[in-house]
């Protein structure tokens, strides 16, 4: 990495590789693509696809995610936080008779319970998943391919200081890529403009 | 797969033992109980035997009865919804709605000895001068009385057998021609789904609304909710699809069902989660509409299961056990992924499943019968070992006779490729 420690970079999250990018018009050719890719040993970067596509996480060998557990431990928070809450308020802060019912009148809370407990879940595992993947609004990152939004998978194999490029490029041939070329990315996010990162390649020699 | 599944000779021996151990029961039982001796006045005491005998006979007759009719409502509801994941596994709920004629007789019979038997300890409003004399149940009589009764029921349980037999020869009609061109294919799914539709309303007039009414609710004919029926099918729904995923797993185990994998008990695992889930909601909501509403006379039905604040009544254990088997069980240990698709514990919960919710009609029916005197003895066991043996029979009759793949299905290939 030759600008891993470039003053002017510093700002960039990731670090800045060099990729050999494969693009596919076809689910049915980007499956057996992935996995010869595998087998042959290449590293894959990421696979970007216009929509969710059943089994690639299985083919390109990603773990489970670990987002539900999460979730569950933000709902038992959600759970603690209504009953301890209701407790205190009708029992402890201001206790109110209402209709002749015991302070402690659990069946009534059960509802809110529930409803916090769905709160507390669903808007910590959008801000869990969000973190995940690195989304938020402002910030920036590296395009492979403006058709992945649209039309065309885009399996992006990250070159090391072994990889042979002729030698990949002919293999994506052959797995039946469309479209292939080599790009230097800034592989990290970061804020501000698209096109800020094409400048800060500029400036860098050797790219 | 052409080679036509034979029963195991293990699978026989479990049918009959269970069926024999069911029949020493309702010996014991005809001898003992002396179920054709008058009711005694009040709440049993040292005469109940009679009452004890009807009560457990409807308790079961009834939890399944509606347990294999889920089967049918299961087929229709995913044919209705053009769900085709359920195609690879569909023979095994057709095997277990083929059930509800012998179930429906049973049950028929058990119904009517209750009410042309007069027997006033199970159904209070079977009393006429009870009924003369008071205002409420004199209000319901033109609901609960013994010649609506009988014929509502009569056209309950025929329907679901016709409907039932319709879904399940049309599916076996597919297996005789070959492979459904797309006209063919289209005009069949049409057909289908149309009798799907029929069944499916016909179900929601009977199971989801008047029958659990007639049947178990007005047992305590003073008290009525409207969540009753709801509460009903969902805890025979919930129980109706761990049968079909132990019988998927008994398959699988005898290798059958080629083409059902972990994606299929995936989903078969969802729907046992989900409504689970879904029966606790109407396990609390009934409660609470009514302790929310502050009305006394309709917290009859809860003091008279888990008592009051000074006195707790008899079923207090039973009720609360209920909620931890139906839904903090199935709750935390199928709220995982990889649980769903563990055939084991699959196994183990359905079997927990199918008893929390035999254990819940047991306490629909016995707090208003028996009241302090009901018991869970062998006797109790013994006829629901004869009705599982009855199920189990009648089952694999039609998984001997039929082939347990619906090979021309227009849907077969994406439950093929299914993917959860």
């Amino acid at each position: 990495m030759p600008f891993a420690n470039s003053p002017k970079l510093k700002n960039m999250a990731g670090g800045i590789k060099k990729f050999i990018v494969g693009s596919f018009d076809d689910e049915k050719v980007l499956f057996p693509a992935v996995k010869n890719v595998r087998r042959a040993g290449y590293k894959i970067h990421d696979v970007y696809t216009p929509f969710p596509v059943h089994g690639l996480d299985h083919a390109m060998g990603l773990r489970e995610t670990s987002l539900h557990t999460a979730g569950f431990i933000y709902a038992i928070t959600g759970t603690t936080t209504a009953l301890t809450f209701m407790s205190w308020v009708f029992t402890k802060d201001w206790p109110l008779n209402i209709g002749g019912k015991p302070h402690f009148a659990l069946p009534a809370w059960i509802p809110i319970t529930f409803e916090l407990t769905v709160l507390f879940s669903a808007v910590g595992m959008v801000l869990t998943f969000c973190y995940l993947c690195q989304l938020s609004p402002f910030v920036k990152k590296h395009h492979f391919h403006p058709r992945a939004t649209d039309d065309l998978f885009v399996m992006a194999i990250e070159c090391t200081e072994k990889t042979n490029e002729s030698e990949v490029k002919q293999f994506l041939e052959k797995s039946g890529a469309q479209e292939i070329n080599v790009q230097v990315a800034e592989t990290g996010w970061w804020i501000g403009r698209y096109d800020r990162e094409q400048k800060l390649y500029r400036e860098e020699k050797g790219y | 797969m052409n080679n036509q599944f034979e029963l195991p000779g293990s699978y026989k021996k479990w049918t009959w033992g269970l069926i024999v151990a069911g029949v020493l029961a309702l010996l014991y039982g005809f001898i003992m109980l002396h179920p054709f001796s008058a009711p005694a006045h009040g709440h049993g005491g040292e005469h109940s035997g009679s009452t004890r005998f009807w009560a457990v006979l409807l308790q079961n007759s009834v939890y399944w009865l509606l347990v294999v009719n889920a089967s049918m409502f299961f087929i229709c509801v995913t044919t209705m919804a053009m769900g085709g994941w359920q195609v690879a596994l569909r023979r095994v709920p057709e095997a277990i709605s083929s059930v509800v004629p012998v179930l429906g007789i049973i049950t028929f019979i058990v119904l009517m000895a209750i009410i042309w038997g007069g027997r006033t300890d199970i159904y209070h409003w079977l009393d006429k001068e009870a009924v003369a004399n008071d205002k409420i149940l004199n209000g319901k009589s033109g609901f609960l009385n013994p010649t609506f009764y009988t014929i509502w029921s009569a056209i309950a349980i025929v329907l679901w057998w016709l409907l039932g037999r319709k879904m399940r020869s049309l599916s076996l009609e597919s297996d005789k021609n070959g492979p459904m061109d797309y006209e063919t294919g289209k005009k069949w799914i049409y057909k289908n789904t149309v009798w799907a539709s029929l069944y499916t309303v016909f179900f929601g007039l009977t199971v989801a609304s008047t029958i659990p009414w007639l049947w178990v609710m007005s047992i305590d004919a003073h008290w009525y909710s409207t969540m009753f029926s709801w509460y009903t099918f969902a805890s025979t729904f919930v129980s109706g699809m761990a049968l079909v995923a132990l019988f998927i797993i008994y398959l699988k185990n005898q290798n059958q069902l080629e083409y059902v994998t972990e994606e299929h008990l995936h989903d078969v695992g969802k729907f046992m989660f989900a409504f689970s889930v879904f029966w606790t909601y109407l396990w609390f909501s009934q409660y609470m509409l009514i302790w929310y509403s502050n009305q006394p006379e309709e917290t009859k039905y809860f003091v008279e299961r888990i008592g009051t604040a000074e006195r707790s009544g008899p079923y207090k254990g039973i009720f609360f056990f209920n909620l931890i088997v139906n839904f903090l069980c199935p709750l935390l240990i199928l709220m995982k992924r990889n649980a769903k698709r563990n055939w084991t514990l699959i196994t183990f919960m359905a079997i927990l499943i199918i008893f929390g919710h035999w254990i819940d009609m047991y306490q629909m029916v016995m707090p208003g019968t028996l009241g302090a005197h009901a018991e869970m003895m062998p006797f109790e066991f013994g006829i629901g070992a004869l009705f599982i043996g009855v199920i189990m029979w009648g089952v694999g009759q039609y998984l001997t006779r039929h082939s347990l793949l619906a090979r021309n299905h227009p849907f077969l290939k994406e439950s093929m490729i299914h993917h959860t």
